[in-house]
């Protein structure tokens, strides 16, 4: 079966390429809204910042130029090199454990059972709730004497309840509760696409004999590939930019045990006022960002927008 | 440091900070120019007066601006800045300051806070109408008038409201049961440390995870072992000022102290600003916690009991062999009021600080309000605060302090701020050593 979809699929994407499908497509007209608001709030935003990293600049005055001093200095900056290094484990880390989660609750809530309906939409009230919220009450949580670590840390390695105070402990505090809090997101994208697959697949490996495993195995993660696909873009990419929870619960500590880049980045323009250096940090953020979902978007097929239910 | 537990820019900022992520953040403070205007055109003038938004605070602000307004033609507005909701008040202040209408009056800590604006010409020097007019420079405490000086020697800023030096607090109760005194001098410390360590109960409370409260420890070996000069020296940006003798010294002693356990062994993990230090030291499980002053206030709000009962304060111990002045302190002297050179009307502005910022009504309204103002003979004022003796005590202590050094942070200029809050953490957790410090922060610029 797979023999024959991808061959069909091979067809079609080249039917598509001839240009049989052009006469059907939109005008560019209706791409105007969509360019003008990506260009104003994106676009022009990145080009002023690609300027700005050629300055200094304290925010007060005009930016002066100082040419390439910005990137330079990041270049021996052990701090940023650092930072980058937390920002791709946490990033990694983030994946790691979101994904398998938010995979299965996902494949989980999509039963129609009530029991199900009922657990996962307690499971989906971390979506509604405010970032500061939760890591404010995360950080107290954290709290070494008084806190939940008090009571758990004995039986996962830190008798006195120091998690958040060591250089491992904090990097894996931070991690569960951004997974905490991101996993059902993702666990509903799961749950939207688990149901779109077509019923007659598991009637099929039903009366073929096939195990639950299996049918998980071979049915539903394949016909899911394209869903894991953009829920680990918007996982890698978002964590690679996200500090809002690690500001508040570790504020980058013990030392920088858990500085990511982006706090970093807000460090140098919020705190230390070096506009023209945080930007450059910016567009290092903004290039990995890309590169990495182009990367993913060109090694996992998904750019070619092929339908999983082909075939059927 | 902020002026007091709530208005700590470090976790409600951080909550505002949340709107910010991504690459267009270095920007936003470029559309600055979109800052609150100036009102009223015309021959009627309006002021913009910036202050931290505070419940307690902003209301007295008001009234001396609604007593100023009876008698002027210039009218001033009281602008209360949230130090949340997207950004902190140093960056809402900067964007203000650098847009074509910044405030004309604003709150700001002095020194470091003011720095890059004096340097760029947008503040009004005060220092002539302060020579000149020894009357009301007389009615400020020297020390704190002083502290809020920037960079180049000049005033900029008049003191706004409460004074908050670092103190020694202690549980009284608990050292009366174990016969244990507060501790005088260093040697008394560290004997302490020994036997609180020997009773289970930790020595000191600190809440290490919001960085500034390790600050406190150096700030003070730092006073009590070179006296403000070796400070004053790295301010000024001397050469090899931060690997002076005396601040390796310190250092070494901070570590010297951990290793004695004097934090206790979780320390990393506890947090001021949630009251994670604060309800360990209530509960009697710490015996003492260097803090500010704020510290008195968050007992007095969120442990009664132990406030009224156990809580009680002592200077920093002295140091044998140090050259520093026992009745030196450091700390958060004040906030102050400076006015932006682009005013339009600085006279009017001008006269506001003269008239306002030492009269009896407005200092009584700031005692009332449980603060110590930093005015001059108010001994037998005091006793209409709400803590009579605990206010008597800070004004006592800063009037006889011949120096009163701004915390660090606040000091010096913006871009120490982080390699001086996560450096010395390390030097906490024994990731770095006092030599590396001093070498990192030596290299700061």
């Amino acid at each position: 079966m797979t023999a024959v979809a991808s061959t069909r699929r091979g067809g079609r994407a080249t039917d598509a390429g001839r240009g049989s499908d052009q006469a059907s497509r939109p005008g560019a007209l209706w791409v105007l809204p969509a360019a003008l608001f990506f260009g104003v709030f994106a676009g022009i935003p990145l080009l002023l910042t690609a300027v700005l990293s050629f300055t200094q600049w304290n925010g007060l005055g005009t930016p002066a130029f100082n040419g390439l001093h910005n990137w330079r200095h990041v270049l021996s900056d052990g701090a940023v090199w650092d930072s980058l290094r937390v920002s791709l484990v946490f990033m990694v880390l983030c994946w790691v454990v979101q994904t398998p989660l938010a995979l299965l609750i996902g494949v989980w809530a999509a039963g129609r059972e009530l029991n199900r309906a009922v657990l996962s939409s307690i499971f989906f009230l971390p979506l509604l709730m405010s970032t500061a919220a939760i890591a404010i009450t995360w950080r107290v949580l954290l709290d070494p004497n008084f806190g939940l670590a008090a009571t758990i840390g004995p039986y996962i390695g830190f008798p006195d309840g120091n998690i958040a105070g060591d250089q491992h402990g904090a990097v894996a505090a931070v991690v569960v509760v951004v997974a905490w809090q991101f996993v059902p997101f993702h666990a509903l994208l799961y749950q939207g696409a688990a149901r779109q697959i077509p019923k007659m697949l598991y009637d099929a490996a039903l009366i073929d004999g096939a195990t639950r495993f299996q049918q998980f195995w071979k049915i539903t993660l394949p016909q899911l590939r394209n869903t894991i696909v953009t829920s680990s873009v918007l996982m890698l990419v978002g964590s690679l930019t996200y500090f809002e929870t690690i500001l508040i619960v570790t504020d980058g500590g013990p030392g920088t045990a858990t500085m990511v880049l982006p706090q970093r980045m807000y460090i140098s323009a919020f705190q230390s006022f070096q506009m023209g250096y945080a930007s450059v940090i910016a567009l290092v953020l903004a290039a990995l960002g890309t590169a990495l979902s182009m990367l993913i978007v060109r090694f996992s097929g998904f750019g070619k927008m092929r339908s999983t239910l082909e075939g059927i | 440091m902020g002026d007091s537990p709530l208005s700590r820019r470090t976790f409600l900022s951080a909550a505002g900070a949340a709107g910010i992520a991504g690459l267009t953040a270095p920007l936003l403070s470029a559309c600055g120019s979109s800052g609150p205007s100036g009102g009223g055109g015309g021959g009627k003038k309006t002021l913009q007066v910036w202050a931290l938004q505070d419940d307690g605070q902003n209301p007295i602000q008001q009234a001396a601006l609604d007593d100023f307004n009876k008698s002027s033609a210039t009218k001033l507005k009281l602008v209360p800045i949230p130090d949340s909701g997207g950004s902190t008040y140093p960056d809402k202040l900067r964007i203000g300051m650098g847009s074509p209408n910044p405030p004309d009056l604003f709150f700001n800590w002095g020194t470091g806070s003011i720095q890059d604006y004096a340097q760029s010409g947008r503040l009004v020097d005060l220092t002539p109408q302060l020579t000149s007019d020894t009357a009301w420079k007389n009615s400020f405490l020297p020390s704190v008038l002083d502290a809020g000086k920037a960079a180049d020697g000049k005033y900029y800023g008049i003191p706004m409201r409460g004074m908050q030096p670092v103190l020694l607090f202690y549980n009284k109760t608990l050292f009366t049961q174990h016969g244990q005194k507060p501790p005088t001098t260093y040697d008394d410390l560290l004997n302490l440390v020994t036997y609180w360590n020997s009773q289970k109960i930790q020595p000191f409370a600190l809440g290490h995870l919001d960085a500034w409260p390790d600050l406190m420890w150096l700030e003070y070996l730092v006073e009590r072992l070179g006296g403000p000069t070796v400070f004053a020296d790295i301010l000024a940006g001397k050469p090899n000022a931060w690997s002076n003798p005396v601040v390796l010294d310190a250092l070494h002693r901070i570590v010297d102290l951990v290793d004695r356990k004097a934090f206790g062994t979780n320390f990393a993990s506890v947090n001021y600003v949630n009251d994670g230090a604060g309800v360990l030291f209530a509960k009697g499980k710490a015996a003492m916690h260097l803090m500010g002053t704020w510290e008195y206030s968050n007992q007095v709000d969120k442990h009664v009991k132990f406030a009224k009962n156990d809580l009680a304060f002592a200077p920093f111990p002295t140091i044998s062999g140090g050259k520093g002045d026992p009745n030196s302190v450091v700390g958060n002297p004040t906030n102050y009021f400076s006015i932006s050179s682009k005013s339009k009307d600085v006279n009017a502005a001008l006269a506001f600080l003269k008239k306002e910022m030492g009269s009896p009504m407005y200092i009584d309204k700031l005692i009332k309000a449980g603060d110590v103002p930093a005015a001059t003979g108010l001994e037998a004022r005091l006793s209409a605060s709400p803590n009579p003796e605990f206010s008597k005590y800070v004004y006592q202590m800063v009037q006889k302090a011949p120096s009163f050094t701004l915390s660090w942070d606040q000091a010096l200029p913006h871009v120490f701020t982080d390699p001086l809050h996560s450096n010395l953490q390390k030097v906490f957790l024994k990731k770095m050593t006092p030599e590396q410090f001093v070498q990192t922060l030596g290299a700061v610029k």
